[in-house]
């Protein structure tokens, strides 16, 4: 195969890969398959190594793939298969239409700093906080770029369309309420994607070797691959031209030497070059010149330093607690604990695994999972949790464990779904309506999957009565207690999630005579 | 001449025209068995229930006497719950799709079906077995999970519920059908045609705060449907409404029609096994003069297959 080929196969898959990502975070009416999503995001690199730490298994061995990849070829993963990479080269290229002039030639390589986010990233995930992880995994990025900003626009545009078409007597689209949108996550997603655009607007892929962990990490096993992009320097002549085009400005023209550790597997490079000058070069067949890096004693203080620093943090999510003032006769509701989704076990190891790439939100049929603010303590920020304001968790669904690419919910059966308790109910009387007005309601056993909340007779009215061990948390009560300000009936999260009971009723016997006459 | 004028004279000239003649493809079966009178609730029991429906409905004169050539037709069943059809949480899908190709045959211009839903209107629509339902019959299943199609309008004549948010189906149909499944319902008592008229406006919460009884007696003194239609062949005897298991149901096999929304509610709940002087919103609504719990002022048409 001819290496300027390698640039269409790169923008080949590259287009696959971002085009059918993009599609399932802006999948608001839930059409794609969850085995088909599992299979395109088989080889998101986070969440893979992630869920492959959680569920031992050769479905979540993505990551191991892309280790031998970069091994044997560099960074492909960065242009062909990481959707942050690609969006950042649609910015490139869009910056390069408006200045057609615009080149970055050789930009610095910010060693201090990238190597300080992969070890603040390592360091995180060992000291039990995934919060840098969350932070800088560019699958997790591109899932919120995509959920909290585009999404958004797609369904305004939706329902205009649908308002449209319902005018004219056609039923093909239908309006999407956005209940879980949180303007908080909102503008934190913004500050990042305008971060990104700036870097990619103007200077290509800065952002993937000076931030991203992923990127400095695959950087560092590709100063190892097989095959490296390099100048053949008896047949380069010095035309510039691959310095020009190379997205990573890791051309040192100069030296005619390429940083291969920097190279994000574009090929830009081999489809420019008119003399045949750029080769992936076999490292075995002549050894490459050693990078002797001296150890420096100053980067060893700064990595010290840093770990002690965040070490401190891992203990701010136990400070947290929402405090609500009183007001009136009414009592409020004090949470010691929210819910996590089930299928993720326990609070400690969801908020350990979440890298935050808002999946499971977009999916959620419900949308009763809503991004973390301080619910999950500061550094759980973004990572989603049971939000029974905005909806309720539906008994029949386990969509968020199916798809979560990381392993922060874990699969589990419909069957077990339906007994594993996330929350325990609690009823105030003194808030609910029976007690106040005076008159029936019962919109929370109404709504109650399991009949945790049952109706029993007080004072000429019904009355709610609540028996924990059936209750699974699912919060249908409490999104549907009309009570103001606070709720009469809530749920409190199970830290570590448990096992409902099964209400125990036998089947109802009553033999119907069909020949009898009407009681009426 | 409004709506109640036009369907009295349209019955009248169902009648003057010869009823079998008008009749469309299921029901000339039936057609000998006609009574010459119009009874003001048919009771049925012992069939399928689209079954059921084409024999009981021949007793009122057809969908003839209710859909005149051209007209527009909502049907609001109860789709509440993300259960499958055997849960018994939800109306009949073999019925609701037997409505449909009635009101179809006799004319209608379209019939749209909707439920403001309380589990994921989306899984709702689809695990109740009601969408293909409306599909296979021609009908077309329109969503309410957003407020913009509720349009806020004054009930004069109720007590607590004088504002509400209403479905554009329900202002703008000219032919309304309520189609309810009969339940066990922890507050309501049960819930039956009235209940579930709930599904029709945007804020639930607002009846639950505000006297649920005197609220679910309230709305059909806005609008009473054309036409209500008991769906009692699976019954949910307790656990309602949503249901546990199916071990909460009993196969009771019937159905209830009737244009008297309180009379259909009174002989449901007698057929239920409730006195339904015990049903708060009964007693309710037949004070506001909705219809009336009086079934021996009603002439009743009985029949067992």
């Amino acid at each position: 195969m001819k290496l300027s080929r390698l640039r269409s196969l790169r923008i080949f898959i590259s287009l696959f890969s971002f085009i059918s990502i993009s599609l399932l975070f802006l999948d608001f009416y839930n059409l794609i398959p969850v085995s088909v999503l599992n299979c395109i995001l088989y080889l998101q690199f986070v969440p893979s190594l992630f869920k492959f730490v959680n569920i031992i298994s050769i479905s979540a061995a993505g990551f191991l793939f892309i280790l031998l990849l970069t091994f044997l070829f560099g960074r492909v993963y960065c242009s062909s298969i990481c959707p942050l990479g690609i969006l950042q080269d649609f910015i490139s290229r869009i910056s390069k239409r408006i200045n057609r002039k615009k080149y970055y030639l050789k930009i610095k390589d910010y060693k201090g700093i990238k190597y300080s986010f992969l070890a603040f990233t390592i360091i995180s995930i060992f000291t039990g906080s995934i919060f840098f992880v969350a932070l800088l995994d560019p699958f997790g990025n591109f899932g919120r770029i995509f959920s909290n900003l585009f999404k958004p626009i797609l369904i305004l545009l939706n329902n205009f369309a649908t308002a449209g078409l319902e005018k004219l007597n056609y039923f093909l689209l239908y309006p999407v309420e956005l209940k879980n949108f949180s303007i908080v996550t909102f503008i934190i997603t913004l500050m990042i994607f305008l971060l990104i655009f700036f870097f990619s607007y103007n200077k290509g892929r800065l952002f993937c070797n000076t931030v991203c962990p992923v990127g400095t990490l695959l950087g560092l096993i590709s100063k190892l691959s097989l095959y490296k992009v390099s100048i053949d320097e008896e047949k380069c002549n010095s035309c510039n031209l691959c310095t020009k085009a190379c997205k990573s400005g890791c051309i040192d023209k100069k030296n005619k030497e390429v940083d291969f550790s920097r190279c994000v597997a574009c090929y830009n490079c081999f489809d420019v070059c008119q003399t045949g000058g750029v080769i992936y070069k076999n490292s075995l067949i002549k050894k490459p010149r050693l990078n002797e890096e001296k150890f420096d004693s100053k980067r060893r203080e700064l990595i010290s330093k840093t770990f002690i620093y965040f070490i401190g943090f891992t203990g701010i999510p136990f400070a947290q607690e929402k405090i609500i003032p009183k007001k009136e006769n009414k009592i409020p509701v004090l949470k010691k604990s929210y819910s996590s989704p089930p299928g993720s076990k326990n609070i400690e190891h969801f908020t350990s695994t979440c890298t935050g790439c808002h999946l499971c939100v977009s999916s959620c049929p419900t949308q009763v999972l809503k991004p973390s603010l301080f619910e999950y303590g500061i550094l759980g920020i973004l990572q989603p949790y049971m939000d029974y304001k905005t909806g309720f968790c539906n008994f029949e669904c386990t969509i968020c464990a199916q798809v979560c690419p990381s392993g922060a919910i874990l699969p589990l059966s419909l069957e077990n779904k339906k007994l594993t308790q996330i929350g325990k109910v609690k009823f105030i009387k003194e808030n609910c309506i029976v007690e106040i007005e005076n008159t029936e309601c019962g919109a929370c056993s109404e709504h109650c999957p399991t009949k945790a909340v049952k109706m029993i007779p007080y004072k000429n009215l019904h009355l709610p009565e609540v028996k924990e061990e059936y209750c699974i948390g699912c919060g249908a009560c409490e999104f549907a207690c009309p009570t103001k300000p606070y709720k009469a009936i809530y749920v409190e999260g199970n830290p570590i999630h448990l096992t409902a009971k099964k209400i125990p009723e036998e089947k109802l016997e009553e033999k119907i005579n069909y020949k009898e006459d009407f009681p009426f | 001449m409004d709506r109640r004028n036009f369907i009295k004279k349209s019955v009248q000239a169902g009648f003057a025209a010869g009823i079998a003649s008008s009749f469309g493809n299921y029901s000339h079966l039936f057609a000998d068995q006609l009574a010459p009178g119009k009874p003001d609730l048919v009771a049925i029991k012992g069939g399928q229930p689209d079954v059921m429906f084409d024999k009981a409905i021949q007793y009122l004169g057809g969908m003839k006497s209710f859909i005149k050539k051209g007209q527009l037709v909502v049907i609001k069943p109860n789709i509440g719950w993300d259960v499958s059809p055997e849960g018994g949480a939800n109306t009949n899908p073999l019925l609701i799709n037997r409505i449909i190709k009635h009101c179809l045959d006799a004319g209608a211009k379209d019939v749209y079906v909707f439920d403001h839903t309380c589990d994921n209107w989306n899984r709702c629509y689809t695990n109740s077995g009601i969408e293909k339902a409306v599909k296979d019959a021609g009908g077309k299943l329109v969503p309410a999970n957003s407020e913009s199609y509720f349009h806020e309008i004054k009930l004069e004549r109720a007590r607590n519920l004088t504002n509400a948010k209403i479905h554009e189906l329900i202002l703008n149909s000219d032919v309304f059908i309520n189609v309810p499944v009969l339940k066990e319902h922890g507050s309501a008592g049960l819930t039956i045609c009235m209940k579930n008229l709930m599904g029709a406006v945007w804020d639930r919460r607002f009846w639950h705060g505000n006297g649920l009884h005197q609220c679910i007696a309230d709305f059909p003194t806005y609008r009473k449907p054309d036409l209500n239609i008991v769906d009692a062949y699976y019954v949910m005897k307790r656990n309602g409404p949503r249901g546990t298991s199916k071990d909460d149901l009993v196969e009771m096999k019937s159905q209830i029609i009737s244009t008297d929304i309180v009379a259909a509610d009174t002989a449901a709940a007698k057929l239920f096994g409730i006195n339904p002087d015990t049903i708060s919103y009964i007693k309710m609504a037949d004070e506001l003069k909705v219809g009336t719990k009086d079934l021996n002022k009603l002439s009743i048409k009985r029949i067992i297959m």
